[in-house]
């Protein structure tokens, strides 16, 4: 337990910092993302031969600042992340509680969606999606969302059934509470903690095929700073510019750990089992 | 005579091929207190929750031939009547006050639900209502704990609250199902005296389901003695204690423990094992008197007053 909840401020802390980094952005970049030093293309990292403190973490192929376009690349990483976790959770926990909570056809419905989605190999999927309407923010988060809701269907659907034979739920219908308003303040409240705990894992798991989609070109957009594109332009410099792929993959890997270290603490912290609930 | 509040006929209750309840009824004039009486299965609860129209439509088919509540035919009206009834014209008290109330809700709010529901009273309001129901109820300092969550009673307590909720729509018929069987004896006087004292305040009519027989007397004013689903014996109070006529309740009445002197009265025979017959009397295969007539159902006798469904009361 006390090492659990280290790794869990551990986790806060690192995406705090990626928080903080994408605020803060045009301020503690040293330049602009886009901003083209045709003479200093491919300088390594400050601390190798041939560097220089003008670019600390080096340069790419058309001189642009690795640094200042990983700290600008927070932000779509980051607000991608948030907002397919935040869009999936929406959905996802609407469809899973209708579907335990009422059962029967509405359940058999949602259900196979969830299988359906689950079966499918779904970064082809996503791919497909978008190389036939278009990249772009929203079309992102919409295909991103599409896999994450899933998340929050099957826990939340798992909790309403268990809730919906419960004596307060019959209480509450027998001095006339309206279906809608059961769901959503007798229900939906206990289903609560599991759905920040799958929020933070869904929003690793989005943060991280973000950058696999914009990698494979069908992503964000190509002219903004996305850690996958970084990772993808680097990849033709790996021989001759390592820095290029290195430091994007490792920024991945940062936000990523980060959320992955704060949903595994909150998953025990938020435990009712473990009484810490309120 | 003043309409019914409650008037049930030939209720039947099934969940796919099992029968619950079948062929029940019941009457309750307002101000007047009936116990429902019989051991656990035997349909007490499924019988009330039908009353509200509380059973998912899914799970349990219910019919009747008559199935009135103030006036409304409860098998017909829709969902949207129903609510509307519910917690306003009958309002029920559960069991279990730990599971019955939501856990992640201040207690206040709780109460406030239904007055916002049914009295269309604003917030406030409501709170200040929700706060003087308590005291009605015997929490002291209500409006301090309005906002405390359910965890922070006393099982006791918590019971009070579920009271307090019920009265809260000002019902015209209470349903209380085993109200006090989670608690200890000395809380269960309280309690027992707490909501006859507002039933007969309120005029209210009154089910009280219970098992045991014992709590009745000086409670209710007729009690209706259930086996399997089936009624046994619909009796008032007292002719029941003095004159059990079906053998269900003579056998009901001698497991009662007393303080007198003498052997034990429990029988052998009066035992859990044996299943009720599927078929006829339900009794049957537990019964002492048991003869060839009971392969078949026998209707409700009347005897001076009171009525059991036995085939000895037809000689």
């Amino acid at each position: 337990m006390r090492v659990r909840s280290w790794l869990g401020v551990a986790g806060a802390l690192l995406l705090a910092l990626a928080v903080l980094a994408a605020l803060l952005a045009p301020l503690i970049a040293p330049y602009r993302p886009m901003q083209l030093d045709l003479r200093a293309r491919l300088a390594p990292p400050a601390w190798l031969v041939h560097g220089s403190t003008r670019h600390l973490l080096g340069t790419d192929n058309v001189g642009r600042d690795i640094l200042s376009r990983l700290i600008w690349g927070t932000r779509i990483s980051l607000s991608v992340g948030a907002s397919a976790a935040l869009l999936g959770a929406v959905v996802g926990s609407t469809l899973g509680l209708c579907a335990g909570f009422f059962g029967r056809r509405i359940d058999a419905a949602i259900s196979w969606a969830i299988d359906v989605q689950l079966a499918f190999p779904f970064t082809l999927f996503a791919l497909f999606l978008l190389a036939v309407f278009g990249g772009g923010f929203l079309p992102v988060v919409g295909v991103l969302a599409l896999a994450t809701w899933v998340n929050f269907a099957r826990v939340v659907r798992a909790q309403a059934e268990v809730l919906r034979t419960q004596d307060f739920i019959l209480a509450a219908r027998s001095i006339g509470v309206p279906t809608p308003r059961i769901l959503v303040r007798y229900v939906l409240p206990a289903a609560l903690p599991s759905i920040v705990v799958v929020g933070s894992f869904s929003a690793a798991q989005a943060m991280l095929t973000e950058a696999a989609l914009s990698f494979l070109g069908v992503g964000v957009d190509p002219t903004t700073p996305s850690w996958g594109a970084m990772l993808e332009l680097g990849r033709n410099y790996l021989q001759t510019a390592w820095w290029m792929a290195a430091f994007p993959g490792l920024a991945i890997a940062w936000v990523v750990l980060g959320a992955n270290l704060l949903g595994d603490w909150l998953r025990i912290r938020l435990d009712p089992r473990g009484g810490a609930l309120r | 005579m003043s309409e019914a509040l409650l008037d049930m006929n030939g209720l039947e209750v099934r969940f796919g091929s099992t029968i619950a309840v079948r062929d029940v009824g019941l009457h309750v004039l307002p101000g007047e207190a009936v116990g429902l009486v019989g051991e656990s299965g035997s349909g007490k609860s499924t019988a009330m929750l039908a009353v509200l129209g509380l059973h998912p439509p899914g799970s349990a088919a219910v019919t009747a031939r008559r199935l009135r509540l103030a006036g409304h035919d409860i098998l017909a009206v829709p969902e949207r009547t129903l609510r509307d009834l519910r917690g306003r014209v009958a309002a029920m008290i559960f069991q279990d006050p730990l599971t019955a109330l939501n856990p992640v809700m201040p207690i206040g709010s709780q109460i406030a639900e239904v007055l916002v529901r049914h009295h269309r009273l604003g917030r406030s309001a409501a709170m200040m209502q929700a706060s003087a129901l308590l005291e009605t109820v015997g929490i002291a300092d209500g409006a301090g704990r309005l906002r405390d969550y359910p965890m922070a009673f006393s099982g006791g307590m918590r019971q009070r609250v579920m009271i307090a909720i019920a009265l809260a729509g000002q019902p015209r018929l209470l349903i209380a199902d085993e109200p006090t069987t989670a608690l200890d004896v000395t809380v269960q006087a309280e309690l027992v005296r707490l909501i006859r004292g507002l039933q007969r305040e309120r005029g209210m009519g009154l089910v009280w389901v219970t098992h045991d027989l014992a709590l009745m007397a000086g409670v209710v004013d007729r009690v209706v003695v259930l086996y399997a689903g089936r009624v046994m014996e619909s009796a008032p109070v007292d002719l029941l204690y003095a004159r059990p006529l079906h053998p269900y309740t003579v056998a009901l009445l001698e497991s009662l423990p007393r303080f007198e002197a003498g052997p034990p009265r429990v029988r052998a025979h009066a035992t859990r094992d044996v299943a009720p017959a599927a078929e006829g009397c339900p009794f049957a295969p537990r019964c002492p008197h048991r003869f060839a007539r009971c392969a078949q159902m026998p209707p409700l006798f009347e005897d001076r007053g009171s009525l059991a469904a036995c085939w000895l009361l037809a000689r």
